[in-house]
């Protein structure tokens, strides 16, 4: 987090909260919203939703034909039968 | 709840509403077989022995839970128990990372995809699991509890320090790979989720 310095950070889509994080370092601002919390927060959501949709992207593909055709020769076959 | 006994003919109807059920739950099993398994032909593989281990199994599946659950579990004993079959698979891990999940090569997709895939697999595979059952696959930590059949403490301090070191290794452009600058991933990241959540 601290890799990045405050003008990479002010560049971000996100920039207007962040900026605040050099000013209100008040015990009692803090509490409300930490800015370096809520950019925390940010980053992690924004992680999720990236990661939701790496997953949904396979899930979304159309499934191989391979797959009925294996369920479809298991359903044919009798009980008892392997 | 009553034996069922091996000679007792399968109720038709039940057989049916399992097997439409399990089909709905093959593009799930195939994402979450991407993440576990090392190019995309193998977690097909995984997928359809992990489809049919379900199938055989039906008649303990108990219907009305989880078969979402259910059918993970099943995939994940199923790779663990080939993976330990077959040691060389942990040499190829980082090899894996940089295929693993997205597989076809689209030039659409957004760059950040890449690193977020990459950074995926440098984290440690059972935090990798943690956060993809948690944060991807729609689970509560109960449910990845049992999935991975571990405690929901675990789970949930799994998820955290996958977060913790994803998000470390995405600023600090800390994969393998060359071109694209440290904080660019994050950033890209960022944009794409405020675009995204933007549109719902």
């Amino acid at each position: 987090m601290s890799t990045r310095g405050g003008d990479d950070v002010a560049k971000t889509s996100a920039g207007k909260m962040i900026e605040q994080r050099h000013s209100d370092m008040r015990p009692d601002m803090r509490r409300k919203s930490d800015p370096s919390l809520d950019e925390a927060r940010l980053r992690q959501q924004a992680i999720g939703v990236k990661l939701r949709q790496m997953f949904d992207q396979v899930v979304n593909e159309p499934v191989p034909d391979e797959f009925l055709e294996i369920l479809k020769r298991a359903d044919a076959r009798k009980p008892g039968q392997v | 709840m009553e034996e069922k006994r091996k000679d007792t003919p399968a109720d038709p109807a039940r057989e049916a509403a399992f097997k439409a059920e399990l089909v709905a739950l093959i593009p799930h099993l195939r994402a979450f077989a991407r993440t576990l398994a090392g190019d995309p032909t193998s977690a097909d593989d995984l997928a359809q022995d992990a489809m049919m281990k379900a199938w055989d199994a039906r008649a303990s599946y108990q219907m009305g839970t989880n078969m979402k659950a259910w059918t993970f579990m099943i995939l994940r004993n199923q790779f663990y128990s080939e993976k330990r079959r077959s040691w060389r698979q942990t040499q190829l891990d980082q090899e894996a990372a940089e295929r693993t999940l997205v597989a076809v090569d689209d030039p659409e997709a957004p760059v950040a995809l890449d690193e977020l895939r990459l950074g995926l697999g440098m984290l440690p595979a059972e935090q990798r699991e943690a956060l993809i059952l948690v944060g991807a696959g729609g689970f509560a930590y109960e449910e990845a509890a049992e999935i991975c059949g571990c405690a929901v403490g675990t789970v949930k301090s799994r998820v955290s320090r996958a977060r913790r070191a994803l998000q470390g290794i995405l600023e600090a452009g800390n994969y393998k790979r060359d071109g694209a600058s440290a904080s660019e991933a994050m950033r890209s990241i960022l944009d794409d989720a405020e675009r995204l959540s933007a549109l719902r």
